[in-house]
């Protein structure tokens, strides 16, 4: 049976669910038996979730004003007339 | 906005409507933004790249063929232009974004550390911006190189296989250099939502205590 370190390398592809089944069955069952590797397992599903649901974040203030200015000017400026 | 919406409002677009590329403008920035700010962290260099990002779609509009979302279409455009000012800023410093500056690929990965689970959930239990405080300054960290492939990866979303190719490395450089980062912004998350835990923490464990000599067989 593979230990901590062994199964270290497989952590990413076990969160990304592209491990394979003994790989995952493997680390399952390591885990039900070491709270560390639980642990680690879970706080870094956490982390990725956390920066993945990330999208939602505060727009500077003016930010849209700017963007939404520049690209009406280009617009105009490509099809020759103001819009 | 459905699929269908979607393209008709692709449609007026390019038949000139401006009105119809600004609310797809609309439905997109603020993923833009994000992406951009995790990859480069600076509001001005930001918001340049989001606004180059808009003009360079707004160009290629004739170009976008639909098979996926407008949106997924100006993320790609954005991650490219956000690695094409990283590269600029690395090129200034003499370094370059597909080597690691600071670590050899060759390093041990850092075994895991701060092995307390975290209290609640930092989504629920903090404040949205104080919540944003701590991701920016956990991302901040890491080295352009790692953060660059961890907001190709778990920020847009891109596969192993595309985040290799944008980068200019292999899929398996992708994979370690995603480990690394992963660890480490899991440590330094840990510190902040470990609660009183992280008080009880006097030194590492020894289950996981050999970790770092076995990441070495991960390339």
């Amino acid at each position: 049976m593979k230990d901590c370190e062994e199964l270290l390398s497989g952590i990413s592809d076990y969160i990304d669910g592209t491990a394979s089944k003994e790989l995952c069955a493997e680390l399952q069952h390591h885990m039900e038996g070491c709270e560390n590797c639980r642990v680690v397992v879970d706080t870094i599903q956490k982390t990725v979730h956390l920066y993945k649901g990330d999208q939602e974040v505060d727009l500077p203030e003016g930010f849209q004003a700017r963007l939404h200015g520049t690209l009406r000017e280009a617009w105009a400026h490509r099809h020759g007339k103001a819009v | 906005m459905d699929v269908a919406e979607e393209s008709a409002l692709v449609l007026r677009a390019r038949n000139g409507d401006f009105d119809a590329f600004d609310r797809l403008v609309r439905g997109c920035e603020r993923r833009a933004w994000a992406v951009a700010w995790r990859l480069l962290g600076e509001k001005e260099e930001v918001e340049n790249v989001v606004q180059i990002s808009f003009l360079k779609a707004m160009e290629a509009l004739e170009t976008f063929r639909g098979d996926s979302r407008f949106c997924t279409w100006v993320g790609q455009i954005v991650t490219r232009t956000g690695l094409d000012a990283l590269r600029s800023r690395k090129r200034k410093e003499g370094l370059s974004l597909d080597e690691l500056s600071s670590e050899s690929e060759d390093d041990p990965i850092a075994r895991p550390e701060l092995l307390v689970d975290w209290s609640e959930d930092p989504s629920r239990s903090i404040e949205r911006h104080e919540l944003q405080a701590i991701l920016d300054g956990a991302i901040a960290t890491l080295p352009d190189t790692l953060r660059a492939t961890f907001v190709l990866r778990d920020v847009d979303g891109r596969s192993t296989e595309e985040t290799a190719r944008e980068l200019g490395i292999t899929a398996g450089n992708v994979k370690v250099r995603l480990l690394r980062a992963r660890l480490r912004l899991r440590e330094e998350l840990t510190r902040a939502f470990g609660g009183e835990a992280m008080a009880h923490v006097h030194g590492i464990p020894a289950g996981l205590g050999g970790l770092a000599a076995a990441s070495e067989g991960l390339r």
